[in-house]
């Protein structure tokens, strides 16, 4: 019989298909593992809606789940209970050592343009908070564009969602 | 889920999903490299909306998301006329992007307040992503407000928001034949 934690363990497994660096479990996308007789429930969050990657994802899970020999059932959850702050400490690590930086803490309200152009976002590379708003947008919904003017590298600020 | 509150969901999901379309239009085009990138995104973000609303109004009516976005005729679409138009000039561009997550905004505020916990959830999921958005047409906005080319959009553009749900213009026809093209091109029930 499969337990929880060997499913947690295989789903620790499957990189992110847009960041592999960083694990589905370390983004912390995965937000439960019910474990039913021989079948797995698995409940998720994209992070963002429109994450092109939420297909490739639900497949991975899922085989996965029958490789340890049970059924899988992936629920995707679309509430407002999930937010970056979920991503581990390992996974904040891992982000910032490709040159990802990690997001900031989620606050009561939307975060606003003033605070996105202020020189608070940590550059992954120098460490300087030298560093400005190049493009709310970027290769990914998930990540914004900012520039170090302190050791002039580009690099991808995760979003805050 | 009542036919009120499915209806008002579908007028939501159909805005977010013609928005997006006419959005992606910019990608490889826009004036900036940067606005590439930004309006790709949005478009893919809208979309997505688009999908989980319509996912929550399917799951009602016993079909799928997919069916409810392309499988409608043009005329059964709820989308404000706003939305609908081919617009190629970057001023009208965003003079629709600034009218349009204004008021999106709000719906969104009520939304959130619905006693139907996940159409409440799924709209503070919304709005988180949103709130991007409304960062993105506020920057543009500042940048343009003094601009008699950019007001004069504003304008025009201002009663197209609430305008037109039932009754369509021919660019919604145009565009609803070029994003179901491939899907037709297939039997009813191809698994992609």
């Amino acid at each position: 019989m499969v337990t929880a934690k060997q499913v947690w363990d295989a789903l620790a497994e499957i990189p992110d298909p847009e960041i592999p660096v960083i694990s589905l479990v370390d983004l912390g996308v995965i937000r439960d593992v019910d474990v039913d007789n021989g079948t797995v429930r698995v409940g998720f969050t994209p992070t963002f809606l429109g994450c092109p990657a939420l297909e490739v994802m639900r497949d991975a899970m899922a085989e996965r789940i029958r490789a340890l020999g049970a059924e899988p059932q992936i629920e995707v959850l679309t509430d407002d209970s999930w937010s970056t702050d979920r991503i581990t400490p390992a996974g904040r690590e891992k982000l910032r050592a490709s040159g990802f930086a990690p997001p900031a803490p989620r606050e009561a309200s939307a975060p606003t343009l003033v605070q996105l152009q202020s020189n608070v976002f940590r550059c992954p590379y120098c460490g300087s908070t030298e560093t400005r708003l190049e493009n709310i947008f970027g290769p990914t919904p998930c990540r914004s564009l900012r520039y170090c003017t302190s050791c002039r590298q580009p690099f991808e600020q995760f979003k805050t969602i | 889920m009542n036919e009120q509150e499915q209806q008002l969901l579908l007028e939501i999901a159909d805005d977010e999903l013609i928005l997006g379309w006419r959005d992606s239009e910019w990608t490889g085009i826009a004036p900036l490299l940067e606005e590439d990138v930004a309006f790709s995104s949005i478009a893919q973000n809208e979309i997505g909306h688009a999908r989980a609303l319509y996912e929550l109004v399917a799951r009602e009516r016993g079909t799928t998301a997919d069916e409810l976005a392309f499988d409608r005729a043009p005329d059964e679409y709820r989308c404000a006329r706003l939305v609908e138009l081919r617009l190629l000039d970057w001023e009208k561009t965003i003079a629709r992007h600034s009218l349009y997550e204004e008021a999106d905004a709000k719906r969104l505020e009520r939304l959130k307040q619905s006693d139907d916990a996940e159409i409440a959830g799924l709209a503070a999921k919304i709005d988180r992503e949103e709130a991007y958005h409304r960062m993105h047409a506020q920057m543009w906005f500042d940048r343009l407000k003094d601009e008699a080319r950019f007001t004069s959009a504003l304008e025009e553009l201002r009663p197209l928001l609430d305008a037109g749900r039932e009754d369509h213009t021919q660019e919604l026809a145009e565009l609803w034949d070029e994003m179901t093209m491939v899907r037709r091109s297939q039997p009813a029930g191809t698994k992609w």
